[in-house]
């Protein structure tokens, strides 16, 4: 543990941007998804088919090909991102794919006539799914969310592979230096993700608690 | 089969110009034809019961006429209006049409008075205070003025259904539809909601109701509109629906009701 003490500079930025990674993709996907599942239910089909593509290409593709994809694929076509930049916008795009669904299973716990109220007093779709819906749904979708967001912090380890310097490229990078150390600095990096994982665990108690309502 | 035709004049006094209207009304669930050259016109004013037996299609008679079920031929009109098929025409018709649910269907992370507040202010765009000194005075008209900070969960059923009929009428509706309003409540609750109802009718509304009440039908009804396997079968004023039915199906089912 020492080389960590050592090396303590190294670990809080690693450790802040694994953090700032987690943190900032997981705001974007969450409206992200949640718009994407808000899509899947909308009244209009081309609207559904786009955001069921969506869903499925995303879910259904390796996060290390998203990676691939914004990192070498989209310069070569003019757009070039910041390597932090584009690990966020794979990131944040893999995540709302299961953001969607978990928020569509929220959505489908809630019952018809909540929906049915609504529409006959005369609100709009939008009105319907942010004021009746959605608020109901996000209840019910907080286990499955937060398990979302736990498997996101463990996933911006691949950004370590694509150029940006987190908690993964600080295991790689310590582990060349200090040879002799690799299961202390191994079983280091992995409770820094473990003290960023098990508060959010906490925090989905706390808010399932909070907002439990009676139906 | 007589299908005695709709005379609003007999309401008496009550009846205005036709409010709703169904021409030539079908509708199908996959194989099974659930509605049948349905022919209804509701006067203003006018209180009109659905009976029938379960299966008969009077929910979904009820439920097409702010289209919660789509129809596959025939026209309805509110107020002279052919119904909009979707988008801001439909929400407007339906903030015009209130109804109530079997299932109450409050908004249930809502308190009491925000189920009330919430479609006057967001539908309607009524200031947030004027809106709820309304919601007051209609939870205290329904007798809930008491449970306003409490979840629906935490009311009883016939609360419940109270606090719906109000939220309904905070949108101050030209006609209200109630899907048998009553059919899930315990029977000492069934009473403070048909008591309500009563209340309405007596002030005016326009009302379709689909119940199995029939002491509300007998007492409150302009006219009786007995449906089965979904064509209308006998449109009559209670008085003479409830004492000499002239259809077999009606007389076996006021049989069956009545004597058990």
């Amino acid at each position: 543990m020492d080389t960590f003490l050592i090396e303590r500079d190294m670990l809080w930025t690693a450790f802040s941007t694994t953090l700032t990674l987690a943190a900032i993709s997981g705001a974007i996907s969450l409206v992200l998804g949640t718009l994407i599942a808000a899509l899947r239910v909308s009244p209009y089909a081309p609207l559904r088919a786009l955001a069921t593509a969506y869903t499925e290409f995303l879910r259904n593709t390796p996060l290390t090909i998203v990676f691939f994809f914004y990192v070498f694929v989209t310069p070569s076509m003019g757009f070039t991102f910041d390597y932090k930049v584009a690990a966020v916008i794979a990131l944040s795009c893999y995540t709302s794919a299961f953001v969607a669904e978990a928020v569509r299973s929220g959505i489908n716990s809630v019952t018809v006539g909540q929906a049915e109220a609504a529409r006959s007093l005369g609100m709009s779709f939008s009105q319907n799914l942010s004021i009746v819906v959605l608020p109901q749904a996000f209840r019910t979708a907080i286990p499955p969310l937060i398990s979302v967001f736990i498997a996101l912090v463990k996933n911006t380890s691949v950004a370590g592979a694509f150029g940006v310097f987190e908690l993964f490229a600080l295991s790689k990078r310590l582990t060349n230096v200090y040879s002799a150390d690799v299961i202390a600095i191994l079983v280091g990096v992995a409770l820094c993700y473990l003290l960023l994982c098990i508060p959010l665990g906490q925090l989905a108690g706390h808010l399932e608690r909070k907002v439990a309502f009676a139906r | 089969m007589t299908q005695t035709t709709p005379h609003p004049e007999e309401a008496g006094s009550r009846a205005g110009h036709p409010l709703v209207q169904l021409t030539g009304v079908q509708k199908h669930f996959g194989d099974l034809h659930v509605l049948k050259d349905i022919e209804l016109e509701v006067a203003a004013g006018e209180v009109v019961v659905v009976l029938g037996p379960s299966g008969s299609g009077k929910s979904t008679l009820c439920r097409t006429i702010n289209r919660l079920e789509t129809i596959d031929e025939g026209e309805i009109r509110v107020d002279g209006e052919l119904l909009p098929t979707s988008g801001a025409g439909l929400a407007k018709l339906r903030s015009e049409v209130g109804m109530v649910f079997q299932s109450f269907n409050l908004f249930a992370h809502k308190t009491v008075l925000q189920n009330i507040t919430v479609a006057p202010i967001k539908v309607k765009g009524i200031p947030r205070r004027d809106a709820e000194v309304t919601g007051m005075e209609l939870l205290e008209r329904v007798g809930v003025a008491d449970q306003a900070d409490k979840l629906p969960a935490q009311l009883s059923g016939g609360q419940q259904q109270r606090v719906a009929i109000a939220r309904s009428l905070a949108m101050s509706p030209k006609v209200m539809l109630f899907d048998e309003p009553t059919s899930a409540l315990d029977p000492e609750m069934i009473s403070e909601v048909i008591e309500v109802m009563t209340g309405l009718a007596k002030d005016g509304m326009t009302m379709i109701v689909v119940t199995h009440e029939m002491g509300f039908a007998r007492r409150t009804a302009d006219r009786v509109v007995f449906m089965d396997s979904g064509r209308i079968v006998e449109v009559r004023p209670p008085e003479e629906f409830f004492s000499s039915p002239q259809t077999d199906r009606a007389k076996d089912f006021l049989g069956k009701i009545l004597h058990n």
